[in-house]
């Protein structure tokens, strides 16, 4: 009755890529580096109303090690800027970065001697948010987006 | 005891050696120089029917610039004392005079403890020296930070990169007394 009945073949050819994108696009785990409100409203996006899980990214991971997905939201200041390279780069490949929020896309209001200009002066960005906080639906928006660029990557590319 | 009082009580104490004392919408402070200030808080603290037994706040400012017609300051940073008491449900606010050439002094943190994070923060921000002070290292900006961040001749957006984390160190060790 199931599935099942209606495949005659148990085999299909497709893609390597088509394979294993589909595989990782689903299942990214996120790493949240979380410094300020915009951390807030990310408990929204993963909790029930927008329900992050629905894309797959629910496994939140709090080591980089085991983290595919940097979720950046906050303000980063100078002081924080080689802890935020330094957990980047125990990310194992593939990764993505999410740079969630003005304060983290681009410094925000805060245009002093502490703040970073924007996260990408440390660590390549795939995706940039805008608000202050960005609305819940924006966040998964961007994890869309994200999931269409890594549809588009080619897996012998990542070395 | 209101504050009007209570200026009138130090100012009986300690008459020749206040540099000033201010009003200002119902609040009293009074100036003194660095080396009477031990001597002024500790009074104020000791003082049975003052007994500030809580510094609530230590903060610094940098008068650089300050326009007002009559301000009459000769010295350039000032550190605010705003002190509480439980006891007696009682406030007053003392203020040290520093000046530039010499941003020296001395610390409170034996007579409150609380002094001891809150002298590395003035330190940190606007390099006042707090001479006995057990600990006096930068508590918010990283340990490589040059200068000092809030002094007004600091560029408001001059941002300093550091290659490594800022050392932590999760104990200050300090012997209490």
């Amino acid at each position: 009755m199931g599935l099942e009945t209606q495949v005659q073949n148990p085999f299909i050819v497709t893609r390597m890529d088509e394979v294993i994108n589909w595989g990782r696009k689903y299942s990214m785990w996120p790493l949240p580096f979380g410094t300020a409100c915009c951390a807030i409203e990310f408990m929204g996006v993963v909790s029930g109303r927008f329900d992050i899980s629905r894309f797959g990214a629910e496994l939140v991971r709090f080591s980089p090690r085991q983290a595919d997905l940097l979720l950046v939201m906050g303000t980063v200041c100078q002081k924080q800027a080689p802890v935020l390279k330094q957990i980047y780069d125990q990310m194992p490949n593939p990764k993505w970065v999410l740079s969630m929020g003005a304060c983290a896309s681009s410094g925000g209001f805060y245009d002093n001697y502490s703040v970073v200009q924007g996260i990408d002066e440390l660590i390549p960005v795939d995706v940039y948010v805008a608000g202050c906080p960005p609305r819940p639906e924006n966040v998964l928006g961007a994890v869309m987006k994200i999931m269409e660029k890594i549809d588009r990557e080619r897996v012998a590319e990542w070395r | 005891m209101d504050e009007a009082s209570i200026t009138a009580r130090i100012t009986a104490r300690f008459s020749e050696r206040l540099l000033g004392t201010y009003t200002f919408r119902g609040q009293h402070a009074v100036t003194v120089g660095a080396g009477d200030l031990r001597a002024v808080l500790t009074w104020l603290r000791d003082e049975p029917d003052l007994q500030f037994d809580w510094l609530m706040d230590l903060a610094g400012v940098d008068y650089q610039g300050y326009d007002l017609e009559d301000d009459e300051r000769a010295w350039r940073f000032e550190v605010v004392y705003q002190l509480y008491s439980l006891k007696h449900n009682h406030r007053f606010r003392v203020k040290v005079a520093v000046h530039e050439e010499n941003p020296e002094v001395p610390s409170v943190w034996d007579l409150w403890g609380v002094a001891n994070w809150m002298e590395r923060e003035v330190w940190d921000l606007y390099g006042v020296r707090f001479s006995g002070h057990p600990n006096l290292r930068r508590i918010l900006c990283h340990d490589e930070f040059v200068g000092h961040a809030l002094r007004k001749d600091y560029p408001i957006n001059k941002r300093q990169k550091f290659e490594r984390p800022s050392e932590v160190i999760l104990c200050d060790k300090v012997e209490w007394a």
